[in-house]
C-alpha cells in the first residue's frame, strides 16, 4: 500500500507506539482488502467501552490493555495518546442508570463507568447510541467517515451521502488514533452506483411497513446496492432508521438509493450512472407476508417482554409510546422497556415523557439494547418488538421467541400481556 | 474426527488465489454457502453459528477450515472473531468468495490464514469433510477430497 510521509512516519514509531500498532493494523487491513492507499477522516463512530463479562481479565490489565487489545489488535500494550480524528463511542452494553433494571452486576456497571472516565478524557465522546446522526454528528455528504454500527453506516451513506464503509471495532480504534482509513469501497464515487432495481408495488408507509420492505429486500439483494422505485411514501427519518437497520440485518446493505429523496440520486438513471441493472426485486403483498412470517417466529401468545427503540428511539417515538401508554397500565407478567439516547432522554424526562411510561410501569432506557447487553428481564421466553433488528437477532443471540409488529400493538401487548398483533 | 486421515492414493486439487492474511494451516473444512454473521450469528466461546434458519446452525468452525460466501450482519463481525480467536475457538484459516471489510478486518484479527479470489469457485469444489491444506503465502489450496 501507498502511504504518505506522515503515514511513514506514523509507521515507523515517529509519532508514538500506539500509533504504529494503529499503522500496522491499517495496514494489515488496506492489504487483505486490495486497497492501495488510505484516505483521512476526521469522523469516527466505534466500540470502545468494555462493558462485557469477557473482557473482565483484561481490564485487570489496565484501559491501555483493553484498547490495545480490542481496538488495535495488538498484543504489545501500548500507551494510548488523545484521539486525533472526532470520535464517538456508539451503543454499549450497559445503561448507566438503569443497570440493576438490566440484571447487570455492579462490578461491570463501574467498570463501564472506570472506562468512560479512560475513554473520554481521550476525547471519545460518550454519545453511547446506535444512532449518533440523532445527537448531533451528522456527517455532511461526501465526507470521509469510519463508522462502525451497521444500521448507522447504512444511514450515512444512504440518507446523509457521506461515505463510509462498515467499520470495526479495531479498525475505529486504528482510525481515531491516525485520522487514516483504508480509501476502499464505499469511499470510491463509483462503487457507491446502485445495482438492483426494487419495484414496490404496494402502498409502502408506515412504519412497520418500512421495515418489512427493508427486511425482504435485504435478504434477496446481501450488500448490493437496491434502488427503489414505486410506490412508497416520503419517508421520514425514524422509518428510514428502521428500514436501514432491518436491510442491514437480513442482509448487509450498507448503501442503498431512494430517487428524488436520498442525496445522491435525483433520479433512477442516476442513482445506477451507467452501472448495468444486475437484478430486479419485485415487492407486493406475497413479499411483505412473508418478510412478516420469516420475522414471527413466537408461537406463545403470552408476550414476557416488550422492547421498544431498535435502533435507538428518536424523542418523537418516545412520545409517541407515552401518549399510547398515557393513564394505563402494563400487564403485571410484562415487562416494558423504552430505548432512546441518552441526551433524547433528558429531554424526555424534561418533557415528563419519562415519566408517563414509568408510571404505566415501563422503563426508559439509554445507552444500550437487549441484543446488545444481552441482558432482558429473567425469565423471558417471548418478547415483542417494533424492530426487525431485534426480532431478526433476539432468537438467535438469546434463544427467546419473537413476535414482531407495529409499536401499537406492542404497547397493547405490554397492556394486556397478550400478542394479539398480525399483518395489518 | 476420524476422518482426519487422508486416504492413500487420494489424488488432490489445487487452487490457486489471493492471499488475504498470510501463513500456513490444514484441516478438515466446513462448508457452506450462507453468509455468515459474526455477533448475533456466531457463539464467540466455542465457534459455534448461532442464527436460526442458518446451514450450520449448531456447528462449529473451531479448529476447521472455513469455506464460506463472505460476511453479513453487524459490524461487530471482526470483534466476534477476534474474541474466538482469544477463546481459542477460531477456524484454522478461511476460504471466501465475496471481499468486504467486515470479512477482511475479520480476518486480519483472527490471525489465521485467509485467502479469496480463487481460480475455482471454492463453494463448488470444497465439501465439508474434505482435507484441506491453505497456503496463504503462495496462494494455493489443496484439497484432498474425502470420498474418491
Amino acid at each position: 500500500m501507498k502511504l504518505t510521509d506522515h503515514e511513514k512516519e506514523m509507521f515507523d514509531g515517529v509519532h508514538g507506539r500506539a500509533k504504529a500498532r494503529a499503522m500496522d493494523l491499517l495496514v494489515r487491513y488496506g492489504e487483505a482488502l486490495g486497497a492501495e492507499r488510505l484516505v483521512e477522516t476526521d469522523n469516527v463512530a466505534g466500540a470502545f467501552n468494555a462493558s462485557t463479562p469477557s473482557v473482565r481479565e483484561l481490564v485487570k490489565k489496565g484501559f491501555d490493555a483493553v484498547y490495545s487489545e480490542l481496538n488495535l489488535d495488538s498484543a504489545e500494550v501500548v500507551e494510548v495518546p488523545k484521539m486525533v480524528a472526532h470520535t464517538c463511542q456508539l451503543i454499549t452494553g450497559i445503561d448507566n442508570a438503569n443497570w440493576r433494571v438490566q440484571g447487570i452486576p455492579d462490578d461491570l456497571a463501574e467498570q463501564q463507568k472506570r472506562g468512560e472516565e479512560y475513554f473520554g478524557s481521550r476525547g471519545i465522546n460518550m454519545f453511547a447510541t446506535c444512532t449518533p446522526y440523532q445527537v448531533g454528528n451528522v456527517p455532511v455528504k461526501g465526507e470521509h467517515c469510519a463508522w462502525m454500527e451497521s444500521s448507522a453506516v447504512v444511514y450515512c451513506n444512504s440518507v446523509l451521502g457521506a461515505r463510509t464503509n462498515t467499520e470495526g471495532k479495531e479498525s475505529t480504534g486504528a482510525a481515531a488514533l491516525t485520522g487514516r482509513i483504508p480509501y476502499w469501497g464505499y469511499h470510491i464515487k463509483e462503487n457507491r452506483r446502485g445495482s438492483h432495481i426494487v419495484e414496490v408495488n404496494i402502498d409502502v408507509d408506515d412504519i412497520m411497513d418500512w421495515g418489512l420492505l427493508g427486511y425482504y429486500l435485504g435478504e434477496i439483494v446481501d450488500d448490493e446496492i437496491p434502488v427503489l422505485t414505486g410506490r412508497y411514501k416520503q419517508p421520514s427519518l425514524i422509518k428510514l432508521k428502521h428500514f436501514g437497520a432491518a436491510a442491514a440485518s437480513s442482509g448487509g446493505v450498507e448503501m442503498y438509493h431512494i430517487p428524488d429523496i436520498t442525496p445522491e440520486a435525483r433520479t433512477v438513471e442516476e442513482a445506477f450512472a451507467g452501472n448495468p441493472v444486475r437484478g430486479t426485486v419485485r415487492y407486493g403483498d406475497k413479499e411483505r407476508r412473508t418478510a412478516y412470517e420469516n420475522l414471527n417466529c413466537a408461537t406463545d401468545r403470552n408476550v414476557d417482554f416488550v422492547m421498544l427503540g431498535c435502533p435507538h428511539n428518536s424523542i418523537d417515538q418516545v412520545w409517541l409510546i407515552a401518549s399510547l401508554l398515557d393513564g394505563r397500565k402494563i400487564s403485571a407478567n410484562t415487562e416494558l422497556w423504552v430505548h432512546t439516547p441518552r441526551a433524547l432522554r433528558e429531554v424526555a424526562d424534561r418533557n415528563g415523557y419519562t415519566k408517563m411510561i414509568m408510571d404505566a410501569g415501563g422503563h426508559v432506557m439509554s445507552d444500550t439494547c437487549p441484543a446488545i447487553s444481552r441482558h432482558m428481564p429473567k425469565g423471558t421466553k417471548t418478547v415483542a418488538t417494533d424492530s426487525a433488528k431485534q426480532a431478526h437477532y433476539l432468537p438467535a443471540i438469546t434463544g427467546v421467541s419473537a413476535w414482531f409488529g407495529s409499536v401499537k400493538q406492542c404497547v397493547e401487548a405490554a397492556i394486556s400481556g397478550r400478542w394479539d398483533g398480525g399483518l395489518p | 474426527m476420524s476422518e482426519t486421515l487422508v486416504p492413500k492414493g487420494q489424488t488432490t486439487i489445487v487452487l490457486r488465489g489471493r492471499k488475504v492474511v498470510g501463513g500456513c494451516a490444514e484441516g478438515e473444512a466446513i462448508v457452506t454457502r450462507d453468509t455468515i454473521s459474526g455477533w448475533g450469528g456466531i457463539n464467540e466461546r466455542d465457534g459455534t453459528v448461532i442464527e436460526r434458519r442458518h446451514e450450520l446452525r449448531g456447528q462449529s468452525f473451531k479448529d476447521k477450515i472455513l469455506v464460506f460466501p463472505g460476511a453479513k450482519g453487524s459490524s461487530g463481525w471482526s470483534a466476534y472473531f477476534h474474541m474466538a480467536r482469544l477463546n481459542g475457538a477460531s477456524p484454522r484459516a478461511m476460504i471466501f468468495n465475496k471481499m468486504t471489510t467486515k470479512i477482511a478486518l475479520g480476518a486480519v484479527v483472527t490471525h489465521a490464514p485467509a485467502m479469496t479470489e480463487l481460480d475455482q469457485d471454492p463453494l463448488a469444489v470444497i465439501e465439508t469433510g474434505d482435507w484441506v491444506k491453505v497456503d496463504a503465502d503462495n496462494g494455493i489450496v489443496e484439497i484432498t477430497k474425502r470420498r474418491g
